[in-house]
């Protein structure tokens, strides 16, 4: 079995690669090439491309995905706690505690569809939210959240002689750089398969039962196994993100699972272009880069930037500006997000498209007048 | 004796008070095209809907090669090999016509589920060219990379047509499948039906156009009012006054 059925696909591929691994390069003019950020654009981007196989790929509109987000870091920090500082344990621990969580939560919410089956998944998360500040304080250690301690087994690295304060991999601090060349190492892993499992057979009905579902069951297609695995997948994808924010940053808490956690993660994957493979990760590269880039301009900063201006002018653009950013970050990204979703239903992945076939169109027709000048008359 | 692939008996089937269809039994022998006419809201979509499990019937039992179907799920009795072409076409409106053929091809092939998440559709090259070849019979070749939204109507009922005869069902169950075609369409299909019956395949067609119901049927039930109130060659039934009276009767000249 050959690793790549297409040409094609191997070059998608290599590309993705390279304008991963040189994201501090290209986005060092954006403001946005220190290590953190980079971090979270990889994690939450492995997190949107996992929501997508659920939302974009089957049509199941799940709100309750940060749950599963926040499971996978609490795995990640016992495994911390317990095991072992090194982060590849860590991850696989988070990723089969999301993939088992989706599997019990599945159970229930994939009874229903549609709107049913959306609330029934919120409500699973605002349970766990909820249930992770009481009943399950013994494993959340609720409000403080979940910590590293030096008091910590860590039975791996005691037996191993291997020491250090914070997640490792054999010596790489995973905090600076090595973690997001780690981060970046998981997303193309992660982007890789969400496209193997879109080219297959699998995939394809997958995309069927989002178009008509109805018909996949007079067609032979037991549905409800499809469904099921593509929600305990997307759920193993949010176990695996969980598990990479503990890794770059060794605490959990519980707002992770919180609704606006889950809220994000479908605007994410509607404004980059539900369905297609690449627009989840454009979504959470934007919404992460406006989180930390526009929240950080305050009305300071904003008269450095138009100090150029006379006063009047000045105020009078500073003033107008300053409800956009800052603390009113949310109302650019909301702006924004109306204007895609009225416009561009299909995301910025369908306005790419849109741009590509506009250019190709009046190249074509340039030459077709090209060619018809040539043409003698009839 | 040749077998009986299809038993129904004794089905009632009421929406509220409304009898739809009341005490059926119907019989449909192996390698047969059985037609069921009757005029509009006599019954007949109702009949296959509960063939295929779409319905439960509220009385009596439908039996497919020996096995009790009614009860099942849609699609284990599909997997049986009932497969019925719609009438309005249920088709996948996100996936190209080729991929749209392959759906259940694949279903046919892997069951009811199947996790091939790591092979890929391309390397199906078995599937693709039977796919292909469904569509060249079907008229469709030419369009198999487009998407099925921007088909016309008698095209999606062909697609349809394809959909269903590359499961290769031990019964087929077709509902008006030349509505919405033009004439010369019609006579393709028909021509169609009439390859896949020498192959000795089971047929149900319910159909409005008598043209192609004596053209490719057996035998002919009478659907009036929720019963069936004859059945017989076609001979039979284009002489029996009845039968004129409830249905045939405007159309005949």
């Amino acid at each position: 079995m050959t690793l790549f059925k297409s040409r094609k696909d191997l070059l998608y591929l290599a590309i993705f690669a390279l304008v991963i691994f040189a994201m501090p390069l290209w986005l060092k003019p954006f403001g946005a090439g220190y290590p953190d950020l980079m971090q979270r654009f990889a994690i939450f981007g492995v997190f949107a491309i996992g929501f997508n196989i659920l939302f974009g790929m089957t049509g199941y509109l799940s709100f309750g995905h940060a749950a599963f987000l926040g499971a996978g870091s609490y795995a990640a920090v016992w495994s911390f706690k317990l095991l072992s500082l090194n982060p590849v344990p860590a991850l696989l621990f988070a990723t089969l505690v999301g993939g088992v969580f989706a599997a019990l939560v599945g159970v229930v919410s994939l009874r229903r569809s549609g709107i049913y089956f959306s609330i029934l998944t919120l409500a699973f998360a605002q349970m766990s939210y909820s249930l992770a500040y009481s009943v399950l304080m013994p494993i959340t250690h609720g409000d403080s959240g979940l910590q590293l301690a030096s008091s910590d087994p860590r039975v791996l690295d005691r037996l191993f002689g291997a020491d250090g304060t914070l997640p490792n991999l054999f010596g790489f601090s995973m905090h600076g750089m090595y973690g997001f060349y780690f981060c970046a190492l998981i997303l193309i892993g992660c982007f890789y398969f969400s496209m193997r499992l879109d080219r297959s057979p699998f995939g394809m009905a997958l995309r069927a039962l989002k178009s008509n579902q109805t018909r996949m069951s007079y067609t032979g297609f037991n549905t409800k196994p499809y469904a099921r695995t593509a929600f305990i997948i997307s759920g193993m994808y949010a176990g695996l993100a969980g598990g990479m924010l503990a890794v770059t940053d060794p605490l959990a808490g519980a707002e992770r699972m919180q609704w606006t956690a889950s809220g994000e993660v479908v605007l994410m994957t509607i404004l980059g272009g539900a369905g297609t493979l690449l627009g989840p990760l454009i979504g959470a590269v934007i919404i992460k880069y406006f989180e930390n880039i526009f929240s950080a301009f305050h009305p300071g900063r904003l008269y450095e930037t138009f100090s150029f201006l006379p006063e009047g002018v000045q105020n009078f653009f500073v003033t107008i500006i300053s409800p956009f950013v800052g603390e009113g970050w949310h109302l650019t990204l909301g702006i924004m997000f109306m204007l895609i979703v009225i416009f561009l239903p299909g995301g910025i992945m369908e306005g790419g498209k849109r741009i590509a076939s506009a250019l190709r169109n009046r190249r074509a027709s340039g030459r077709h007048l090209q060619s018809r000048q040539f043409e003698p008359a009839e | 004796m040749s077998n009986m692939v299809l038993d129904v008996s004794d089905v009632d089937k009421s929406f509220g008070g409304l009898r739809a269809l009341s005490n059926i039994n119907l019989r449909i022998k192996e390698g047969t095209t059985h037609a069921i006419i009757g005029p509009n809201g006599a019954g007949k979509s109702t009949l296959l809907n509960v063939c295929i499990g779409q319905l439960a019937p509220d009385r009596g039992a439908v039996v497919f090669n020996g096995d009790v179907i009614t009860g099942r799920q849609p699609h284990e009795i599909n997997q049986m090999g009932v497969v019925r072409v719609f009438q309005t076409p249920a088709i996948f409106p996100d996936l190209t016509v080729i991929q749209n053929v392959m759906i259940p091809a694949f279903s046919r092939r892997d069951g009811a589920f199947k996790l091939n998440m790591l092979q890929s559709v391309d390397e199906q090259r078995e599937i693709r060219e039977e796919a292909e070849h469904w569509l060249e019979d079907v008229g469709l070749l030419s369009h198999k990379d487009q998407f099925v939204g921007s088909l016309s109507r008698g095209d999606k009922r062909r697609l349809e047509l394809a959909m269903g005869l590359i499961q290769d069902p031990r019964l087929l169950l077709l509902d008006e499948p030349t509505a919405g075609m033009s004439r010369h369409d019609t006579n393709t299909t028909i021509e169609l039906l009439k390859k896949i019956k020498m192959r000795g395949m089971t047929e149900v067609i319910i159909e409005h156009d008598m043209h192609v119901v004596f053209s490719v049927a057996d035998r002919i039930s009478v659907l009036a009012q929720g019963q069936i109130i004859a059945e017989g060659t076609p001979e039979e039934i284009r002489g029996n006054p009845k039968v004129q009276e409830a249905y045939l009767g405007g159309k005949q000249e």
